[in-house]
C-alpha cells in the first residue's frame, strides 16, 4: 500500500476538476436562510400592523388618553388601560425579585456544593417544573396557593407590617401578591436552568486561580463564579422576565380580575394578558373589542420596551473595564 | 541552604488512577527547583499537591505528608486556604480575571484578605508589577481589562497576581508553555530575579529551560522520583540511567 494506490477514488473527486453542479446549491443555500431570517422580521411587522388596524377605533378614541385613564367601564364605554398596564408590571416586578434570587441560588447550589449524584436528579426536576402547562399552575393555584399566601404569608406580615401601605388591606389572597408569587414559581425553573448551564460554564482555570489566591469557596463564587456569568445570568433573568410579563391564565386565576391601582400588594389586580383573556368573548360592540385590542398592543410594545431596557442592562454590564474583549 | 519544604511518601490518586507514588522530596529556600519528565509523569500533580489545589478536583485522593514551617501541610487542623495563602501558584494558561482590571487582577488576592487601604493597595499593586516586570508596560493604563494585554503579559500579570500576597513559595505549572520564546525568555529573566524573595518551583517540558534557570531539578518518571540533585550535576553527569536517557533524548 502505498500514498498514491489506494487513492484513484480520491484523485477523481478532489485533484481532478470539480464538475459544474447541476444545482446553485451554495446560492440556495444563501438565499434560503436569508429568506427564513426576512421572515421572522416580516412576520412581527405585520403582526404590529394588524393588531394596530384592529385597535383603530379605540386608538381614535381615547388616544393617548387610553395609557393614563384608569376609567374601564364597558357599560358606559369608557376603556383606560393604565390598571392593566401597572398590574402587568408590579406582578412581574415581584416575580422576578423572588425567582431571581432563589433561581441563582438554586443554579450556584447545583453547580458548585451539590455532590455528583444529587446534580442530575435535582435537575431534572428542576426541568420537569418548566413543562408543567400553566393553566395546571392556575387551578393548583387557585385551591392551593391562594389559601397558602392568605394564611401563612398576607397574615403574619400584616399583622407584623400592615401599617405600610405595601402591606396594608386585608388578606383576602386573590391579589398581585399571589401572582407575583406564582408567577415567581412558575419562572423559577427557566432562570435556573439558564443560570446553571451558564454558571457550569465558568472556565475552572478561572475558579482555580481564585482558589489559588486563596480564597474560600464562596469568595470564589462570589468574586469570580457570578462576575464571569453576570451577563449570561442576567439575560436568564430576562428571559424568566419575558415570560412573566406574557404570562396569561395562571394570572388571571389567582390575581382578583379587579381593575384597580392599590398601593396593596395583598389588593387585587388585573394583567393586561388577563384581562384579554377574561373579556375578549363578552366583549359587546366594536369599541370595546377594539379597545381589547389595544391592550394587546401595550402589552407587545411593553414587552419589547422592557426587553430592550434589559438588553442594554446587560450590554453595560458585560462591558467590563477597558479594553476588555468580552461582548 | 535552608530548607523550606519537605514530601514524604506523597502518593496522589485521580479516580482509580494511581498518579504519585511516593515521592520524598526536599525543596530548598530561596531556589529555583525544577521539575522535569514525559508527559503524564505526575509532575503537575506533585506541585498541585503542595499546596492542596489536587484535592479542588472531584474524585482525588492524597496521601503521605507535606511539612511547611513545621507543620503537615496535610494536617486535620489545617485549612487548605490558609497554605495557599502562602503558597502561590500559576497556572499553565494565563487566567487573568476578565471582569477586573489590571489594577483589580493584581489587588484581587490582598481584598480577599480583608484589605482595604488604598494607600497599602496602591503600594503593593506597584510592587507586585515591578517585580513581575510589567509595571513599565501598564502603569498608564491600570484599569484596563487584564485581557486587553497580550498573551506573555497576561502570564506576568498572574505571576504579579500571586506575588502580591507575599506567599513564601510561587509554585509554576508550566508557566511559559503557552507563550512565544521573547515571552518565555522574559518570564525565565523574571523568576531568576524572584529567587531572591521567594521560593520557586516550576514545572516545565522544557529541558533547556530548567538547564537555564533552576538551582535544582527533579526527574519525575511515572509518578516516582528518579533523581534530584544540582542542576549542572543532573545533566552533567546524572545517576541514573533513566535521567540520562531522558536528557539525552532516548525517550519522553
Amino acid at each position: 500500500m502505498n500514498y498514491r494506490g489506494l487513492a484513484k477514488e480520491i484523485e477523481l473527486k478532489i485533484h481532478s476538476d470539480r464538475p459544474a453542479r447541476k444545482w446553485p446549491v451554495e446560492a440556495f443555500f444563501k438565499w434560503g436562510t436569508f429568506a427564513f431570517a426576512f421572515l421572522i422580521i416580516v412576520l412581527l411587522i405585520w403582526m404590529i400592523i394588524a393588531i394596530a388596524i384592529q385597535s383603530q377605533l379605540s386608538l381614535e378614541k381615547f388616544g393617548f388618553q387610553f395609557l393614563t385613564s384608569t376609567d374601564w367601564d364597558p357599560v358606559k364605554g369608557l376603556f383606560g388601560a393604565l390598571p392593566f398596564i401597572y398590574g402587568t408590571i408590579v406582578s412581574s416586578i415581584v416575580a422576578i425579585a423572588v425567582a431571581a434570587p432563589i433561581s441563582i441560588g438554586v443554579a450556584l447550589f447545583l453547580t458548585e456544593m451539590a455532590p455528583k449524584w444529587l446534580r442530575t436528579p435535582i435537575g431534572f426536576l428542576i426541568e420537569l417544573l418548566a413543562a408543567i402547562p400553566s393553566i395546571l399552575f392556575g387551578l393548583l393555584g387557585l385551591f392551593v396557593f391562594v389559601p397558602f399566601v392568605r394564611e401563612w404569608i398576607q397574615k403574619p406580615i400584616g399583622k407584623i407590617l400592615g401599617w405600610f401601605p405595601l402591606f396594608s388591606g386585608a388578606p383576602i389572597g386573590l391579589g398581585m401578591l399571589s401572582a407575583g408569587l406564582l408567577l415567581a414559581i412558575m419562572i423559577i425553573p427557566i432562570i435556573t436552568a439558564l443560570a446553571r448551564d451558564i454558571i457550569g460554564n465558568v472556565p475552572n482555570i478561572q475558579k482555580e486561580g481564585a482558589l489559588a489566591l486563596g480564597a474560600t469557596r464562596w469568595e470564589m463564587i462570589w468574586k469570580v463564579v457570578l462576575p464571569y456569568a453576570r451577563s449570561g445570568i442576567l439575560g436568564a433573568v430576562i428571559l424568566g422576565l419575558g415570560r412573566a410579563l406574557g404570562e396569561t391564565m395562571a394570572v388571571t386565576m389567582v390575581i382578583g380580575n379587579r381593575a384597580e391601582i392599590k398601593a396593596s400588594l395583598f389588593a387585587p389586580s388585573h394583567s393586561m394578558a388577563a384581562v384579554i383573556a377574561n373579556e375578549f368573548t363578552e366583549a359587546t360592540g366594536d369599541l370595546y373589542l377594539s379597545s381589547l385590542i389595544e391592550v394587546g398592543l401595550i402589552l407587545f410594545l411593553v414587552t419589547f420596551l422592557l426587553n430592550a431596557l434589559a438588553r442594554f442592562l446587560i450590554w453595560s454590564v458585560a462591558k467590563g473595564p477597558k479594553g476588555g474583549i468580552r461582548a | 541552604m535552608a530548607k523550606e519544604m519537605r514530601t514524604e511518601k506523597l502518593q496522589a490518586w485521580y479516580g482509580s488512577l494511581h498518579i504519585l507514588k511516593g515521592i520524598d522530596m526536599v525543596i530548598e529556600k530561596n531556589s529555583i527547583t525544577a521539575i522535569i519528565g514525559p508527559s503524564g509523569c505526575g509532575k503537575s500533580t506533585f506541585v498541585r499537591c503542595l499546596n492542596r489545589m489536587h484535592e479542588v478536583v472531584d474524585g482525588t485522593k492524597v496521601e503521605g505528608k507535606v511539612w511547611f514551617e513545621g507543620q503537615d501541610v496535610y494536617d486535620q487542623q489545617i485549612d487548605p486556604v490558609d497554605i495557599r495563602r502562602k503558597i502561590g501558584m500559576v497556572f499553565q494558561k494565563p487566567n487573568p480575571f476578565p471582569t477586573m482590571s489590571i489594577y483589580d487582577n493584581v489587588a484581587a488576592g490582598l481584598k480577599l484578605n480583608g484589605i482595604r487601604n488604598k494607600k497599602i493597595l496602591n503600594e503593593a499593586v506597584e510592587r507586585s508589577l515591578r517585580m513581575a516586570a510589567l509595571w513599565d508596560e501598564v502603569k498608564d493604563r491600570l484599569n484596563y481589562s487584564g485581557m486587553s494585554l497580550s498573551g506573555g503579559q497576561q502570564q506576568r500579570l498572574c505571576i504579579a497576581r500571586a506575588l502580591a500576597i507575599q506567599p513564601e513559595i510561587i509554585l509554576m505549572d508550566e508557566p511559559a508553555s503557552a507563550l512565544d520564546p521573547i515571552s518565555t525568555s522574559h518570564i525565565e529573566d523574571l523568576v531568576v530575579e524572584l529567587k531572591n524573595e521567594v521560593t520557586i518551583v516550576i514545572v516545565t517540558h522544557n529541558m533547556q529551560q530548567a538547564a537555564r534557570i533552576a538551582d535544582t531539578t527533579a526527574f519525575f518518571l511515572n509518578g516516582n522520583l528518579v533523581e534530584h540533585d544540582k542542576t549542572d550535576k543532573m545533566f552533567m553527569s546524572p545517576c541514573d540511567k533513566r535521567t540520562e536517557d531522558y536528557l539525552t533524548g532516548r525517550f519522553g
